[in-house]
């Protein structure tokens, strides 16, 4: 049902200029190493838990291993050798064990060479393997639960937020919202923690308006989540937030305790965190890897350059990052129905015509990307405190999320900007998308915007533009775009930002048994 | 006053009739539905001061909990004498005219230098203030562009701060403490400004503290500039940063 009748060649080109634009970018992850891939990778092999003792509290084993490897031998050589090969020179049976002689001083980490090399490199596979294999478990079982339980009655699916700081409430309040319709629930992470240069451990109950992404945590709400699924008769899915300085950890994380979707943005943290931008496409190629491997869907997070810049005049910079994410996501192994591409209905709703344009808009980002599961963002910058304008606002973005077949819709809040929140909140934003679906949910049959009208002159003139600017990221290169500004008015300087300390040029002898299982899809 | 010179010194809600005291409200009780869960939320109402209330509408939420639509009279009256409006001393400015304001005044940007001081590695506040995601809708100080935003991050040193700020030609400097023990934050504060008054004497920039144990009234104790508490945005920062600024350009 193409409705735009976009020019195949332009799209064509679009797509390479994106390609191209990403190529370098591309080339500067696979020769790089993160402190925080390489702590991923212990993760896939199975060190868990935190050292206690520590006097900065718990310090997870992972990050206490990788500092020591880096300080004896660097990480250019990758983590894996030197760990394996120590773990046989001193005889120990574990990796935890390891760690904790680790954290003892009782270790020296040294590169071994030949045979020793070899011993360790196996060791290495068959530990990683084994983590592997249990994501993959999960990936069948997740098949096989979607059997069991079914998919939701209908699209777009129903995506709910909780985030009250405290793992236990949030389990009842994401049973609640599931109750009531929700067929997504993310739990929204504490303020800060993309910042943290590890991943917390255990349960937790102290979040700042959000709840902390922990192992423990992910393993508590899919097991309450299982329950809820039971009881209403579809697979509730759940998502977090690989994002971050542990983005790659906590793909890892997630897809060890059977997570369905994670925010995965290819940009993001370097321009709303100030995370630096080589370590940021070094983790995030690592971690779409592993989302790839999982089954898991990203969702990309377009919809932020909306808050910070106008919707109308950026609205080609969203389809720019859509398609530089799609070309990344590509290229790190993940399919079409896995790319949860983001945008947004962010228009000042006093603009004339404001409407017209989300639909224009909408349309393109689903003409653009047919088999992408599309993730709509409701608005929030024209969000006033004004609860029920809120209310109004809320029911024509459902309703240009069913106009425009939208795959995935973030339920609006009418106390977006007011309050994390309340159990009615959520109660009347899912009636509101109820009306909406069942009153429209089979307008989109109807729909025909007129072929020289406001809609299809608008898409047109977003992806012309959109090409514009790929041509001019692609001549300067994506970094230094990125540095002058372009996407959601942010500078930020490849050499800056927060974690460049943590990256590593990979020497010629790097090895990482889990990114060699990746990529050849290897389970052993 | 609209031309009003009738303002009434006494005034009641206003729905249709001047003086009706007509108010509406919503609110969720964990009972399950039913009349007694309506009863219950008609003598909240009336102990709310909704007299006489109608519940018009409830339905419930699960099994547990019903969601109420209350209207009704308040029979309270407010005395416009005894209303106490705390005065902030800046007026709150758009971040276009923040961004006019500094240009005008300064000819360049306005640098601030951000830190969180001591032992303190919650860097939640601070992020809020300086990070362009900002805080409770509104943008960070990074989203100004006139404002060029250097942020130290967690557990830095006083003495690193001090000459970090003098590196950088800082205008104003903002540390921000969250999680304390007893009063650390004063102490780290403290020694803080000392530090700045030691090195630079009356060329130090602008001191602001931030965090949610501190109340605004410290300021003259804690040798700062400006002190902000609990539920502070990025825009009452640029805003206050903007008039500090051109207050001190007035004082030259």
């Amino acid at each position: 049902m193409a409705l735009l009748d976009l020019d195949p060649a332009v799209v064509a080109t679009a797509r390479r200029l994106a390609a191209e634009a990403a190529a370098p970018v591309i080339g500067i992850a696979r020769s790089h190493t993160t402190v925080s891939v390489e702590r991923a990778t212990l993760r896939l092999a199975g060190i868990t838990g935190a050292d206690s003792t520590h006097r900065a509290s718990d310090v997870p084993w992972v990050n206490r291993v990788v500092d020591t490897v880096a300080a004896h031998c660097g990480l250019e050589h990758g983590v894996c050798l030197p760990v394996f090969d120590a773990l046989r020179r001193h005889d120990l049976t574990s990796l935890t064990e390891l760690a904790e002689a680790t954290a003892a001083g009782q270790v020296t980490y040294a590169l071994p060479t030949g045979r020793d090399a070899t011993r360790a490199a196996k060791a290495a596979r068959t530990a990683i393997a084994k983590g592997l294999r249990t994501v993959d478990r999960n990936r069948a079982q997740r098949d096989k639960l979607v059997e069991r339980h079914g998919d939701p009655a209908r699209r777009p699916w129903i995506y709910l937020i909780v985030a009250t700081g405290d793992i236990d409430e949030d389990v009842v309040q994401a049973a609640n919202a599931a109750r009531a319709g929700a067929d997504i629930i993310a739990v929204i992470r504490s303020t800060g923690q993309s910042l943290l240069d590890y991943v917390p451990e255990g349960a937790t109950h102290h979040g700042f308006a959000g709840t902390y992404a922990t192992q423990e945590n992910f393993r508590i709400m899919r097991a309450a989540m299982d329950d809820v699924s039971k009881e209403v008769g579809r697979y509730i899915r759940l998502t977090n937030y690989a994002s971050g300085l542990c983005m790659p950890e906590i793909a890892v994380l997630a897809g060890l305790q059977r997570l369905d979707m994670m925010l995965n943005d290819s940009m993001y943290g370097i321009l709303f965190r100030d995370i630096n931008p080589i370590r940021t496409f070094v983790d995030q190629r690592f971690s779409r890897q592993v989302h790839a491997r999982a089954g898991i869907i990203i969702n990309t997070g377009e919809d932020n350059y909306l808050t910070t810049d106008d919707a109308v005049d950026a609205a080609h910079t969203v389809t720019v990052s859509q398609l530089l994410n799609e070309h990344f996501a590509h290229e790190a192994g993940l399919p079409d129905h896995l790319l949860g591409l983001g945008h947004a209905f962010e228009i000042n709703p006093k603009l004339p015509d404001s409407f017209r344009l989300e639909l224009a808009h909408a349309l393109l980002a689903r003409e653009l990307f047919p088999d992408a599961p599309l993730k709509w963002m409701p608005p929030t910058k024209h969000m006033t405190g004004d609860v029920f304008n809120g209310y109004l606002l809320d029911g024509f973005f459902n309703l240009a999320g069913v106009l425009t077949g939208q795959s995935i819709l973030l339920v609006g809040m009418m106390t977006e900007a007011v309050a994390t929140p309340f159990l009615s909140d959520r109660d009347l934003a899912l009636a509101n998308v109820r009306y909406v679906l069942d009153a429209a949910g089979g307008l989109a049959e109807d729909f025909r915007p007129a072929p020289d009208g406001l809609i299809v002159k608008r898409a047109h003139q977003v992806l012309g533009e959109a090409v514009d600017l790929l041509e001019r990221v692609k001549a300067d290169g994506l970094l230094n775009a990125i540095a002058e500004g372009t996407f959601g008015l942010m500078k930020r300087p490849a050499d800056q930002g927060k974690g460049a300390d943590g990256v590593i040029a990979k020497a010629d002898d790097y090895t990482n048994p889990a990114v060699d299982l990746l990529e050849e899809g290897a389970t052993r | 006053m609209t031309g009003d010179t009738t303002t009434a010194r006494h005034v009641r809600p206003y729905g249709d009739t001047k003086g009706d005291g007509m108010v509406q409200t919503s609110f969720t009780l964990p009972v399950p539905h039913g009349p007694r869960a309506e009863g219950a939320a008609l003598l909240l109402a009336g102990k709310m001061g909704i007299d006489p209330a109608m519940v018009v509408h409830s339905h419930a939420i699960g099994p547990d909990f019903t969601f109420f639509v209350v209207y009704g009279s308040v029979r309270h009256v407010v005395d416009l004498d005894e209303v106490e409006v705390i005065e902030r001393e800046y007026p709150l400015l758009p971040p276009g005219e923040v961004n006019s304001a500094v240009k005008k005044l300064l000819r360049r940007k306005l640098v601030v230098v951000g830190a969180c001081i001591g032992t303190d590695a919650h860097t939640v506040g601070i992020d809020a203030i300086l990070n362009i995601k900002g805080f409770a809708g509104e943008k960070g100080l990074e989203y100004y562009r006139e404002l060029r935003v250097v942020n130290l991050g967690a557990q830095v040193t006083v003495p690193d701060l001090v000459k970090r700020a003098r590196a950088e030609k800082a205008d104003a400097v903002l540390v921000s403490q969250v999680v304390t023990q007893r009063d650390a934050h004063i102490l780290n504060t403290q020694e803080m400004s000392a530090a700045f008054r030691e090195a630079m004497g009356q060329r130090r920039p602008l001191l602001v503290a931030g965090g949610p144990r501190f109340d605004p009234r410290m300021a003259a104790e804690l040798g700062v500039d400006r002190v902000f508490s609990r539920g502070t945005t990025p825009g009452e920062v640029a805003s206050y940063l903007t008039h500090a600024i051109s207050q001190r350009k007035e004082a030259v």
